[in-house]
Protein backbone atom coordinates (compact mmCIF):
# COMPACT_ATOMS: atom_id res chain seq x y z
CA UNK A 1 0.00 0.00 0.00
CA UNK A 2 1.39 3.44 -1.13
CA UNK A 3 1.98 5.88 1.48
CA UNK A 4 -0.42 8.56 0.06
CA UNK A 5 -2.89 6.05 0.04
CA UNK A 6 -2.33 5.10 3.97
CA UNK A 7 -2.67 8.87 4.88
CA UNK A 8 -6.15 9.08 2.75
CA UNK A 9 -7.65 5.96 4.84
CA UNK A 10 -5.73 7.22 8.32
CA UNK A 11 -7.32 10.81 7.57
CA UNK A 12 -10.97 9.36 6.44
CA UNK A 13 -10.65 6.70 9.30
CA UNK A 14 -9.30 9.65 12.27
CA UNK A 15 -12.34 11.74 10.91
CA UNK A 16 -15.02 9.17 10.73
CA UNK A 17 -14.16 8.54 14.20
CA UNK A 18 -14.24 11.93 15.50
CA UNK A 19 -17.64 12.53 14.15
CA UNK A 20 -18.99 9.03 14.85
CA UNK A 21 -17.86 8.91 18.72
CA UNK A 22 -18.63 12.34 19.35
CA UNK A 23 -21.81 12.40 21.08
CA UNK A 24 -20.92 9.32 23.33
CA UNK A 25 -17.67 11.62 24.09
CA UNK A 26 -20.02 14.61 24.65
CA UNK A 27 -22.30 12.60 27.30
CA UNK A 28 -19.33 11.17 29.43
CA UNK A 29 -17.99 14.36 29.41
CA UNK A 30 -21.05 16.24 30.41
CA UNK A 31 -21.33 13.52 33.10
CA UNK A 32 -18.54 14.62 34.84
CA UNK A 33 -19.05 18.34 34.96
CA UNK A 34 -20.87 20.58 37.91
CA UNK A 35 -24.39 22.18 36.84
CA UNK A 36 -23.08 25.65 35.98
CA UNK A 37 -20.48 24.46 33.46
CA UNK A 38 -22.82 22.41 31.63
CA UNK A 39 -24.82 25.83 31.72
CA UNK A 40 -21.46 27.62 30.30
CA UNK A 41 -21.55 25.00 27.24
CA UNK A 42 -18.25 23.71 27.92
CA UNK A 43 -16.89 20.55 26.23
CA UNK A 44 -14.32 19.65 28.50
CA UNK A 45 -15.07 19.67 32.25
CA UNK A 46 -12.47 21.91 34.25
CA UNK A 47 -12.18 19.41 37.02
CA UNK A 48 -13.88 15.99 37.02
CA UNK A 49 -16.77 15.49 39.60
CA UNK A 50 -18.91 11.92 40.28
CA UNK A 51 -21.28 14.07 42.41
CA UNK A 52 -23.47 13.46 38.90
CA UNK A 53 -23.22 9.82 39.17
CA UNK A 54 -24.21 9.68 42.92
CA UNK A 55 -27.08 11.83 42.72
CA UNK A 56 -28.70 10.20 39.72
CA UNK A 57 -28.69 6.95 41.23
CA UNK A 58 -30.10 8.91 44.21
CA UNK A 59 -33.10 10.31 41.92
CA UNK A 60 -34.19 6.88 40.40
CA UNK A 61 -33.84 3.49 41.52
CA UNK A 62 -31.17 3.00 39.25
CA UNK A 63 -30.01 0.03 41.30
CA UNK A 64 -33.61 -1.43 41.11
CA UNK A 65 -33.77 -0.71 37.43
CA UNK A 66 -30.84 -2.02 36.50
CA UNK A 67 -31.48 -5.35 37.60
CA UNK A 68 -34.09 -5.93 36.06
CA UNK A 69 -33.12 -4.92 32.92
CA UNK A 70 -30.20 -7.33 33.36
CA UNK A 71 -33.26 -10.47 34.52
CA UNK A 72 -34.97 -9.49 31.76
CA UNK A 73 -32.51 -9.64 29.51
CA UNK A 74 -30.51 -12.60 30.92
CA UNK A 75 -34.01 -14.82 31.04
CA UNK A 76 -35.12 -13.37 27.27
CA UNK A 77 -31.49 -14.33 26.20
CA UNK A 78 -32.10 -17.70 27.70
CA UNK A 79 -35.46 -18.17 25.93
CA UNK A 80 -34.53 -17.09 22.57
CA UNK A 81 -31.86 -20.25 22.37
CA UNK A 82 -33.53 -22.90 23.86
CA UNK A 83 -36.85 -21.98 21.75
CA UNK A 84 -34.60 -21.01 18.96
CA UNK A 85 -32.42 -23.86 19.01
CA UNK A 86 -34.87 -26.68 19.48
CA UNK A 87 -36.85 -25.08 16.31
CA UNK A 88 -33.71 -25.26 14.14
CA UNK A 89 -33.11 -28.65 15.14
CA UNK A 90 -36.48 -29.44 13.97
CA UNK A 91 -35.83 -27.84 10.93
CA UNK A 92 -32.02 -29.61 10.11
CA UNK A 93 -32.72 -32.73 11.56
CA UNK A 94 -36.43 -34.00 11.65
CA UNK A 95 -37.92 -34.23 8.37
CA UNK A 96 -41.50 -34.53 8.33
CA UNK A 97 -44.39 -33.74 6.19
CA UNK A 98 -45.26 -30.17 6.25
CA UNK A 99 -42.21 -29.02 7.52
CA UNK A 100 -41.36 -26.89 4.65
CA UNK A 101 -45.09 -24.78 5.31
CA UNK A 102 -44.25 -24.38 9.07
CA UNK A 103 -40.91 -23.23 7.95
CA UNK A 104 -42.94 -21.04 5.90
CA UNK A 105 -44.34 -19.84 8.62
CA UNK A 106 -41.17 -18.87 10.21
CA UNK A 107 -40.27 -16.48 7.63
CA UNK A 108 -43.54 -15.01 7.16
CA UNK A 109 -43.21 -13.95 11.00
CA UNK A 110 -40.44 -11.27 9.29
CA UNK A 111 -43.11 -9.65 7.72
CA UNK A 112 -45.16 -8.76 10.52
CA UNK A 113 -44.02 -5.41 12.44
CA UNK A 114 -44.14 -6.22 15.64
CA UNK A 115 -46.39 -2.38 16.60
CA UNK A 116 -48.91 -3.71 14.28
CA UNK A 117 -49.73 -6.16 16.69
CA UNK A 118 -48.91 -4.69 20.25
CA UNK A 119 -52.71 -3.08 20.82
CA UNK A 120 -53.60 -6.80 21.16
CA UNK A 121 -50.90 -8.16 22.58
CA UNK A 122 -51.33 -5.57 25.14
CA UNK A 123 -55.21 -6.45 25.95
CA UNK A 124 -53.51 -10.40 26.45
CA UNK A 125 -50.74 -9.25 28.76
CA UNK A 126 -53.69 -7.15 30.70
CA UNK A 127 -55.88 -10.47 30.61
CA UNK A 128 -53.25 -12.79 31.61
CA UNK A 129 -52.44 -10.52 34.81
CA UNK A 130 -48.95 -9.76 33.50
CA UNK A 131 -48.78 -6.06 33.34
CA UNK A 132 -46.02 -5.29 35.72
CA UNK A 133 -44.59 -8.44 35.92
CA UNK A 134 -41.31 -9.96 34.72
CA UNK A 135 -43.31 -12.04 32.50
CA UNK A 136 -44.67 -9.75 30.17
CA UNK A 137 -41.11 -8.52 29.63
CA UNK A 138 -39.71 -12.09 28.22
CA UNK A 139 -41.89 -15.03 27.71
CA UNK A 140 -43.43 -13.18 23.86
CA UNK A 141 -40.13 -12.49 22.92
CA UNK A 142 -38.82 -16.09 23.55
CA UNK A 143 -39.65 -17.47 19.73
CA UNK A 144 -37.47 -15.44 17.48
CA UNK A 145 -37.57 -16.36 13.44
CA UNK A 146 -34.06 -14.58 13.11
CA UNK A 147 -32.26 -17.06 15.69
CA UNK A 148 -33.99 -20.09 14.11
CA UNK A 149 -32.47 -18.98 11.19
CA UNK A 150 -29.10 -18.48 12.26
CA UNK A 151 -28.65 -21.30 14.13
CA UNK A 152 -30.07 -23.56 11.01
CA UNK A 153 -27.59 -22.73 9.38
CA UNK A 154 -24.75 -23.80 11.63
CA UNK A 155 -26.34 -27.14 12.53
CA UNK A 156 -26.66 -27.84 8.59
CA UNK A 157 -22.72 -27.59 8.94
CA UNK A 158 -22.88 -30.70 11.44
CA UNK A 159 -22.38 -33.78 9.23
CA UNK A 160 -25.13 -36.03 8.68
CA UNK A 161 -23.08 -38.95 8.89
CA UNK A 162 -22.49 -38.23 12.18
CA UNK A 163 -26.88 -37.90 12.68
CA UNK A 164 -26.88 -41.34 11.15
CA UNK A 165 -24.47 -43.11 13.16
CA UNK A 166 -25.95 -41.56 16.44
CA UNK A 167 -29.52 -43.29 15.08
CA UNK A 168 -27.91 -46.30 14.12
CA UNK A 169 -26.30 -46.24 17.79
CA UNK A 170 -29.77 -45.99 19.37
CA UNK A 171 -28.99 -42.32 20.56
CA UNK A 172 -32.27 -41.14 21.23
CA UNK A 173 -32.79 -37.46 19.40
CA UNK A 174 -33.22 -35.52 22.09
CA UNK A 175 -29.73 -37.13 23.61
CA UNK A 176 -27.79 -36.17 20.68
CA UNK A 177 -29.38 -32.22 20.23
CA UNK A 178 -27.98 -31.95 23.70
CA UNK A 179 -24.76 -33.42 23.67
CA UNK A 180 -23.87 -32.92 20.04
CA UNK A 181 -25.44 -30.58 18.29
CA UNK A 182 -25.03 -27.90 21.18
CA UNK A 183 -21.37 -28.54 22.26
CA UNK A 184 -20.29 -28.22 18.73
CA UNK A 185 -22.45 -24.88 18.43
CA UNK A 186 -21.09 -23.06 21.24
CA UNK A 187 -20.08 -19.53 19.00
CA UNK A 188 -23.87 -19.46 17.15
CA UNK A 189 -25.24 -19.84 20.39
CA UNK A 190 -22.98 -17.33 22.02
CA UNK A 191 -23.57 -14.66 18.82
CA UNK A 192 -27.10 -15.43 19.22
CA UNK A 193 -26.65 -14.83 23.17
CA UNK A 194 -24.98 -11.11 22.60
CA UNK A 195 -27.64 -9.80 19.93
CA UNK A 196 -31.00 -11.28 22.01
CA UNK A 197 -29.19 -9.33 25.38
CA UNK A 198 -28.30 -6.35 23.67
CA UNK A 199 -31.65 -6.13 21.90
CA UNK A 200 -33.74 -6.66 24.86
CA UNK A 201 -31.69 -4.23 27.09
CA UNK A 202 -32.23 -1.78 24.75
CA UNK A 203 -36.20 -2.59 23.92
CA UNK A 204 -38.16 0.57 25.12
CA UNK A 205 -41.72 1.10 23.27
CA UNK A 206 -43.07 -3.07 25.27
CA UNK A 207 -41.42 -1.85 28.38
CA UNK A 208 -42.93 1.71 28.31
CA UNK A 209 -46.77 0.19 28.22
CA UNK A 210 -46.37 -2.94 30.24
CA UNK A 211 -44.72 -1.74 33.43
CA UNK A 212 -45.64 1.49 35.49
CA UNK A 213 -44.18 0.98 39.13
CA UNK A 214 -40.65 0.87 40.07
CA UNK A 215 -40.59 -3.51 40.97
CA UNK A 216 -40.01 -4.20 37.08
CA UNK A 217 -39.30 -0.91 35.41
CA UNK A 218 -36.57 -1.67 32.82
CA UNK A 219 -33.50 1.07 33.36
CA UNK A 220 -34.51 2.26 29.36
CA UNK A 221 -37.69 4.11 30.98
CA UNK A 222 -36.06 4.70 34.08
CA UNK A 223 -33.64 7.11 31.65
CA UNK A 224 -36.85 8.59 30.40
CA UNK A 225 -38.05 9.52 33.79
CA UNK A 226 -35.19 10.68 34.86
CA UNK A 227 -35.24 12.69 32.24
CA UNK A 228 -38.43 14.53 31.80
CA UNK A 229 -37.91 14.95 35.52
CA UNK A 230 -34.89 16.73 35.72
CA UNK A 231 -34.85 18.25 32.29
CA UNK A 232 -33.66 21.99 31.99
CA UNK A 233 -31.92 21.92 35.38
CA UNK A 234 -29.63 18.85 35.67
CA UNK A 235 -28.03 17.60 32.88
CA UNK A 236 -25.11 16.76 34.13
CA UNK A 237 -27.16 13.72 36.69
CA UNK A 238 -28.94 12.37 33.16
CA UNK A 239 -26.12 12.25 31.17
CA UNK A 240 -24.60 10.16 34.27
CA UNK A 241 -27.05 8.02 34.10
CA UNK A 242 -27.17 7.42 30.17
CA UNK A 243 -23.56 6.63 30.86
CA UNK A 244 -24.38 3.83 32.69
CA UNK A 245 -27.16 2.43 31.02
CA UNK A 246 -24.95 2.40 27.52
CA UNK A 247 -21.99 1.09 29.82
CA UNK A 248 -22.84 -2.71 29.83
CA UNK A 249 -23.95 -3.25 26.15
CA UNK A 250 -21.05 -0.98 24.58
CA UNK A 251 -18.83 -3.72 26.69
CA UNK A 252 -20.83 -6.29 25.62
CA UNK A 253 -20.44 -5.34 22.09
CA UNK A 254 -16.46 -4.29 22.16
CA UNK A 255 -15.75 -8.06 23.09
CA UNK A 256 -18.67 -9.56 21.12
CA UNK A 257 -18.17 -7.08 17.97
CA UNK A 258 -16.33 -9.57 15.52
CA UNK A 259 -18.95 -12.66 16.52
CA UNK A 260 -21.80 -10.54 16.30
CA UNK A 261 -20.21 -9.25 12.59
CA UNK A 262 -20.29 -12.76 11.53
CA UNK A 263 -23.02 -13.95 13.02
CA UNK A 264 -25.36 -11.63 11.73
CA UNK A 265 -24.03 -11.86 8.29
CA UNK A 266 -24.69 -15.37 8.21
CA UNK A 267 -28.36 -14.78 9.41
CA UNK A 268 -29.07 -12.27 6.87
CA UNK A 269 -27.90 -14.19 3.82
CA UNK A 270 -28.87 -17.27 3.46
CA UNK B 1 -24.09 -28.13 28.65
CA UNK B 2 -22.52 -30.98 28.96
CA UNK B 3 -18.80 -31.62 27.25
CA UNK B 4 -18.77 -32.96 23.56
CA UNK B 5 -19.15 -36.91 23.55
CA UNK B 6 -16.93 -38.33 21.49
CA UNK B 7 -18.94 -41.43 19.67
CA UNK B 8 -15.93 -44.16 19.89
CA UNK B 9 -17.75 -47.57 18.39
CA UNK B 10 -17.19 -49.19 21.68
CA UNK B 11 -19.78 -46.75 23.02
CA UNK B 12 -22.11 -47.13 20.21
CA UNK B 13 -22.63 -50.60 20.55
CA UNK B 14 -23.29 -49.82 24.48
CA UNK B 15 -25.85 -47.34 23.65
CA UNK B 16 -27.63 -49.30 21.12
CA UNK B 17 -28.06 -52.25 23.36
CA UNK B 18 -29.59 -50.06 26.12
CA UNK B 19 -31.30 -48.44 23.34
CA UNK B 20 -32.92 -51.67 21.61
CA UNK B 21 -36.75 -52.27 21.54
CA UNK B 22 -37.58 -48.78 22.39
CA UNK B 23 -40.48 -47.66 20.30
CA UNK B 24 -39.74 -44.44 17.99
CA UNK B 25 -42.29 -41.92 17.66
CA UNK B 26 -43.50 -40.65 14.21
CA UNK B 27 -41.09 -37.99 12.92
CA UNK B 28 -44.04 -35.80 12.39
CA UNK B 29 -44.90 -35.69 16.07
CA UNK B 30 -41.39 -35.41 17.13
CA UNK B 31 -40.51 -32.61 14.96
CA UNK B 32 -43.94 -30.76 15.88
CA UNK B 33 -42.66 -31.60 19.59
CA UNK B 34 -39.42 -29.38 18.71
CA UNK B 35 -41.18 -26.60 17.06
CA UNK B 36 -44.34 -26.39 19.41
CA UNK B 37 -42.64 -23.66 22.02
CA UNK B 38 -41.80 -21.37 18.36
CA UNK B 39 -45.10 -22.27 17.07
CA UNK B 40 -47.23 -21.51 20.10
CA UNK B 41 -45.63 -18.53 21.12
CA UNK B 42 -45.69 -17.18 17.53
CA UNK B 43 -49.56 -17.82 17.80
CA UNK B 44 -50.25 -16.37 20.93
CA UNK B 45 -47.84 -13.06 20.19
CA UNK B 46 -48.05 -12.81 16.96
CA UNK B 47 -50.44 -14.50 14.51
CA UNK B 48 -53.54 -14.26 16.52
CA UNK B 49 -52.61 -10.09 17.75
CA UNK B 50 -52.36 -9.36 13.96
CA UNK B 51 -55.61 -11.60 13.14
CA UNK B 52 -57.06 -9.56 16.05
CA UNK B 53 -55.79 -6.53 14.64
CA UNK B 54 -57.34 -6.84 11.39
CA UNK B 55 -60.57 -7.80 12.39
CA UNK B 56 -60.29 -4.58 15.04
CA UNK B 57 -59.86 -1.96 12.27
CA UNK B 58 -63.35 -2.88 11.11
CA UNK B 59 -64.84 -1.99 14.49
CA UNK B 60 -65.75 0.64 16.74
CA UNK B 61 -64.37 -0.38 19.56
CA UNK B 62 -64.51 0.87 23.69
CA UNK B 63 -61.56 2.06 25.04
CA UNK B 64 -60.94 -1.51 26.47
CA UNK B 65 -60.43 -2.41 22.66
CA UNK B 66 -63.71 -4.51 23.03
CA UNK B 67 -65.75 -4.07 19.78
CA UNK B 68 -68.68 -2.96 19.78
CA UNK B 69 -70.39 -2.12 16.35
CA UNK B 70 -69.14 -2.94 13.00
CA UNK B 71 -68.31 0.19 10.39
CA UNK B 72 -67.09 -2.08 7.40
CA UNK B 73 -64.09 -0.25 5.92
CA UNK B 74 -65.51 3.10 7.99
CA UNK B 75 -62.52 3.47 9.96
CA UNK B 76 -59.77 3.56 7.07
CA UNK B 77 -62.32 5.47 4.85
CA UNK B 78 -61.95 8.30 7.76
CA UNK B 79 -58.42 7.94 8.55
CA UNK B 80 -57.01 8.88 4.97
CA UNK B 81 -59.92 11.94 5.13
CA UNK B 82 -58.39 13.29 8.26
CA UNK B 83 -55.83 15.80 8.01
CA UNK B 84 -53.82 14.53 10.99
CA UNK B 85 -53.28 11.05 9.31
CA UNK B 86 -52.03 12.23 6.32
CA UNK B 87 -49.81 14.42 8.25
CA UNK B 88 -48.55 11.47 9.51
CA UNK B 89 -48.32 9.67 6.30
CA UNK B 90 -46.29 12.15 5.26
CA UNK B 91 -44.20 12.52 8.09
CA UNK B 92 -43.45 8.48 8.05
CA UNK B 93 -42.76 8.90 4.70
CA UNK B 94 -40.46 12.15 4.49
CA UNK B 95 -38.48 10.42 7.59
CA UNK B 96 -37.76 7.22 5.54
CA UNK B 97 -36.31 9.23 2.86
CA UNK B 98 -34.08 11.35 5.04
CA UNK B 99 -33.11 8.25 6.68
CA UNK B 100 -32.50 5.41 4.56
CA UNK B 101 -30.05 6.45 1.54
CA UNK B 102 -27.57 8.76 4.03
CA UNK B 103 -27.67 5.88 6.62
CA UNK B 104 -26.76 3.59 4.00
CA UNK B 105 -24.28 5.57 2.27
CA UNK B 106 -22.86 6.51 5.22
CA UNK B 107 -22.45 3.06 7.12
CA UNK B 108 -21.13 2.01 3.39
CA UNK B 109 -18.44 4.54 3.07
CA UNK B 110 -17.62 3.95 7.08
CA UNK B 111 -17.60 0.16 6.31
CA UNK B 112 -15.03 -0.06 2.65
CA UNK B 113 -12.84 2.51 4.79
CA UNK B 114 -12.48 -0.29 7.61
CA UNK B 115 -12.29 -3.05 5.44
CA UNK B 116 -8.94 -1.87 4.21
CA UNK B 117 -5.89 -3.63 5.95
CA UNK B 118 -4.33 -1.20 8.10
CA UNK B 119 -2.43 -0.95 11.14
CA UNK B 120 -5.05 -0.50 13.97
CA UNK B 121 -8.15 -1.13 12.09
CA UNK B 122 -9.51 -3.39 14.66
CA UNK B 123 -10.56 -0.09 17.06
CA UNK B 124 -11.60 1.55 14.06
CA UNK B 125 -14.54 -1.02 13.57
CA UNK B 126 -15.49 -1.89 17.09
CA UNK B 127 -15.85 2.18 17.60
CA UNK B 128 -18.32 2.38 14.06
CA UNK B 129 -19.99 -0.04 15.47
CA UNK B 130 -20.78 1.02 19.11
CA UNK B 131 -23.74 2.69 18.53
CA UNK B 132 -25.19 -0.88 18.22
CA UNK B 133 -24.69 -1.04 21.59
CA UNK B 134 -26.67 1.97 22.53
CA UNK B 135 -30.20 2.41 23.41
CA UNK B 136 -33.33 4.14 21.15
CA UNK B 137 -33.97 6.36 25.11
CA UNK B 138 -29.77 6.85 26.29
CA UNK B 139 -29.03 7.95 22.56
CA UNK B 140 -32.34 10.06 22.16
CA UNK B 141 -31.18 12.30 25.39
CA UNK B 142 -27.90 12.62 23.93
CA UNK B 143 -29.03 14.48 21.34
CA UNK B 144 -31.64 16.00 22.91
CA UNK B 145 -28.77 18.09 24.49
CA UNK B 146 -26.62 18.35 21.40
CA UNK B 147 -30.26 20.13 20.19
CA UNK B 148 -30.60 22.53 22.98
CA UNK B 149 -31.32 25.85 21.62
CA UNK B 150 -29.06 27.49 24.81
CA UNK B 151 -26.63 25.12 25.51
CA UNK B 152 -26.38 22.44 22.97
CA UNK B 153 -23.18 21.99 20.75
CA UNK B 154 -25.39 22.73 17.19
CA UNK B 155 -26.05 25.81 18.54
CA UNK B 156 -22.54 26.86 19.99
CA UNK B 157 -21.43 26.17 16.08
CA UNK B 158 -24.25 28.27 14.52
CA UNK B 159 -23.63 30.98 16.55
CA UNK B 160 -19.94 30.92 16.29
CA UNK B 161 -20.22 30.82 12.39
CA UNK B 162 -22.44 33.86 12.73
CA UNK B 163 -25.97 31.95 12.32
CA UNK B 164 -29.12 32.76 14.86
CA UNK B 165 -30.53 30.14 17.89
CA UNK B 166 -32.41 27.55 16.17
CA UNK B 167 -35.12 25.60 17.80
CA UNK B 168 -34.33 22.31 16.32
CA UNK B 169 -36.87 20.25 17.90
CA UNK B 170 -39.43 22.93 18.41
CA UNK B 171 -39.72 24.50 14.74
CA UNK B 172 -41.84 22.34 12.57
CA UNK B 173 -39.45 23.41 9.44
CA UNK B 174 -36.49 21.17 11.63
CA UNK B 175 -37.87 19.02 14.06
CA UNK B 176 -38.68 16.09 11.82
CA UNK B 177 -34.96 16.62 10.08
CA UNK B 178 -33.58 16.92 13.47
CA UNK B 179 -34.58 13.42 14.19
CA UNK B 180 -33.77 11.74 11.27
CA UNK B 181 -30.19 13.06 11.60
CA UNK B 182 -30.13 11.32 15.26
CA UNK B 183 -31.92 8.13 13.58
CA UNK B 184 -29.29 8.04 10.85
CA UNK B 185 -26.48 7.67 13.53
CA UNK B 186 -28.37 5.53 15.91
CA UNK B 187 -28.61 2.80 13.12
CA UNK B 188 -25.26 3.56 11.87
CA UNK B 189 -23.67 0.48 14.05
CA UNK B 190 -25.79 -2.07 12.94
CA UNK B 191 -25.60 -1.22 8.90
CA UNK B 192 -21.91 -0.83 9.41
CA UNK B 193 -21.55 -4.58 11.10
CA UNK B 194 -23.56 -6.30 8.20
CA UNK B 195 -21.92 -4.41 5.44
CA UNK B 196 -18.57 -4.97 7.02
CA UNK B 197 -19.21 -8.96 7.23
CA UNK B 198 -20.37 -8.65 3.34
CA UNK B 199 -17.43 -6.72 2.38
CA UNK B 200 -15.05 -9.58 4.13
CA UNK B 201 -17.30 -12.34 2.54
CA UNK B 202 -15.88 -11.47 -0.67
CA UNK B 203 -13.17 -13.28 -2.67
CA UNK B 204 -9.78 -11.74 -2.14
CA UNK B 205 -8.41 -13.63 -5.75
CA UNK B 206 -11.10 -11.20 -7.23
CA UNK B 207 -9.01 -8.04 -6.06
CA UNK B 208 -5.47 -9.95 -6.47
CA UNK B 209 -6.60 -10.18 -9.98
CA UNK B 210 -7.69 -6.70 -10.65
CA UNK B 211 -4.30 -5.27 -8.85
CA UNK B 212 -2.28 -7.70 -11.33
CA UNK B 213 -4.56 -6.18 -14.11
CA UNK B 214 -3.62 -2.86 -12.39
CA UNK B 215 -7.42 -1.19 -12.96
CA UNK B 216 -7.81 1.68 -10.53
CA UNK B 217 -9.25 1.71 -6.78
CA UNK B 218 -12.60 3.24 -8.32
CA UNK B 219 -12.68 0.65 -10.75
CA UNK B 220 -12.36 -2.34 -8.10
CA UNK B 221 -15.23 -0.38 -5.86
CA UNK B 222 -17.59 0.10 -8.68
CA UNK B 223 -16.81 -3.35 -10.77
CA UNK B 224 -15.92 -5.88 -7.75
CA UNK B 225 -17.03 -4.40 -4.37
CA UNK B 226 -20.18 -3.00 -5.28
CA UNK B 227 -21.72 -5.76 -7.58
CA UNK B 228 -20.44 -8.27 -5.03
CA UNK B 229 -21.62 -6.35 -2.03
CA UNK B 230 -25.34 -6.07 -3.22
CA UNK B 231 -27.19 -8.82 -1.56
CA UNK B 232 -25.80 -7.67 1.48
CA UNK B 233 -26.73 -4.02 0.36
CA UNK B 234 -30.24 -4.89 -0.83
CA UNK B 235 -30.66 -6.65 2.91
CA UNK B 236 -29.18 -3.84 4.62
CA UNK B 237 -31.77 -1.11 2.82
CA UNK B 238 -34.98 -3.66 3.64
CA UNK B 239 -33.85 -3.76 6.88
CA UNK B 240 -33.30 -0.06 7.17
CA UNK B 241 -36.64 0.75 5.56
CA UNK B 242 -38.71 -1.41 8.14
CA UNK B 243 -36.74 -0.51 10.81
CA UNK B 244 -37.62 3.41 9.42
CA UNK B 245 -41.27 2.48 9.09
CA UNK B 246 -41.46 1.38 13.07
CA UNK B 247 -39.25 4.52 14.33
CA UNK B 248 -40.69 5.30 18.50
CA UNK B 249 -38.74 5.72 20.93
CA UNK B 250 -36.58 8.75 19.56
CA UNK B 251 -40.17 10.29 18.77
CA UNK B 252 -41.49 9.72 21.90
CA UNK B 253 -38.27 11.25 23.80
CA UNK B 254 -37.59 13.64 21.75
CA UNK B 255 -40.74 15.83 20.15
CA UNK B 256 -43.89 13.66 21.31
CA UNK B 257 -44.67 13.62 17.64
CA UNK B 258 -44.96 17.55 17.77
CA UNK B 259 -44.72 20.30 17.15
CA UNK B 260 -47.94 20.38 15.20
CA UNK B 261 -47.89 17.03 14.21
CA UNK B 262 -44.76 17.16 12.01
CA UNK B 263 -43.05 14.67 13.77
CA UNK B 264 -46.12 12.13 14.68
CA UNK B 265 -44.94 9.22 12.60
CA UNK B 266 -47.10 5.81 11.97
CA UNK B 267 -46.38 3.74 15.23
CA UNK B 268 -46.32 6.93 16.96
CA UNK B 269 -49.78 8.00 15.99
CA UNK B 270 -50.77 4.41 16.39
CA UNK B 271 -49.75 4.18 20.03
CA UNK B 272 -51.26 7.84 21.31
CA UNK B 273 -54.57 6.46 19.51
CA UNK B 274 -55.02 3.41 21.58
CA UNK B 275 -53.04 3.98 24.54
CA UNK B 276 -53.97 7.74 24.88
CA UNK B 277 -57.14 8.26 23.19
CA UNK B 278 -58.35 5.00 23.47
CA UNK B 279 -59.49 5.00 20.39
CA UNK B 280 -58.55 1.39 19.47
CA UNK B 281 -60.51 0.81 16.60
CA UNK B 282 -58.59 4.02 14.69
CA UNK B 283 -55.31 2.42 16.07
CA UNK B 284 -56.14 -0.99 14.14
CA UNK B 285 -56.76 0.56 11.15
CA UNK B 286 -53.49 2.58 11.01
CA UNK B 287 -51.50 -0.74 12.22
CA UNK B 288 -53.20 -2.28 9.39
CA UNK B 289 -52.01 0.10 7.18
CA UNK B 290 -48.14 -0.36 8.65
CA UNK B 291 -49.08 -3.90 8.20
CA UNK B 292 -49.55 -3.27 4.51
CA UNK B 293 -46.62 -1.05 3.44
CA UNK B 294 -43.78 -3.38 5.48
CA UNK B 295 -45.73 -6.25 3.71
CA UNK B 296 -45.45 -4.77 0.46
CA UNK B 297 -41.51 -3.69 1.14
CA UNK B 298 -40.60 -7.57 1.80
CA UNK B 299 -41.96 -9.01 -0.84
CA UNK B 300 -40.98 -6.38 -3.28
CA UNK B 301 -37.13 -7.94 -1.88
CA UNK B 302 -37.88 -11.39 -2.78
CA UNK B 303 -39.29 -9.97 -6.27
CA UNK B 304 -36.20 -7.98 -6.94
CA UNK B 305 -33.91 -9.46 -4.82
CA UNK B 306 -33.60 -12.94 -6.90
CA UNK B 307 -33.72 -11.31 -10.08
CA UNK B 308 -31.41 -7.86 -9.81
CA UNK B 309 -28.73 -8.78 -7.60
CA UNK B 310 -25.68 -10.46 -8.01
CA UNK B 311 -25.45 -13.41 -5.88
CA UNK B 312 -22.28 -15.45 -5.69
Amino acid sequence: MSITKKIVIYSLLILSFLIMMFPIFYALMISFMQGGEVLRGNIIPETLTLENYQSAFEKVPLIQYLWNSFYVSSVVMLGQIIVSSLAAFAFVFVSFKGREFIFFLFISTMMIPWEATMVPNFLTIQKLGWLNSYSSLTIPFFALAFGTFLLRQQFKTIPKELYEASQVAGISRFRFFWNVVLPVSKTSLITLGIYSFLTTWNMYLWPLLVTNNESVRTVQIGLKQLQSQEISTEWGVVMAAVVVVILPTLILLFLGQKRLQKGLTQGALK
Amino acid sequence: MSSTPSLSTEQINVKQAEFKGKRELPSFVVGLLYLLPSILLFSVFLFYPMLRTLYLSFFLTDGQGVPITFVGFENFTYLLQSTSFQKSIKATILFVIYTVPVGVILALFLAVISNEKVKGIGFFRTMFSSTMGMSVAASSVIWMFMYNPAIGIFNKILVAIGGSETQWLLDPKYALLSVAVSTVWMNTGFAFLILLGGLQNIDEHLYENADIAGVSYWYKLRKITIPMLSPTLFFIITVSLINSFQTFGQIDILTKGGPVESTNVIVYSIYKEAFINYNVGSASAQATILFFCILIVTILQFKIGERKVHYQ
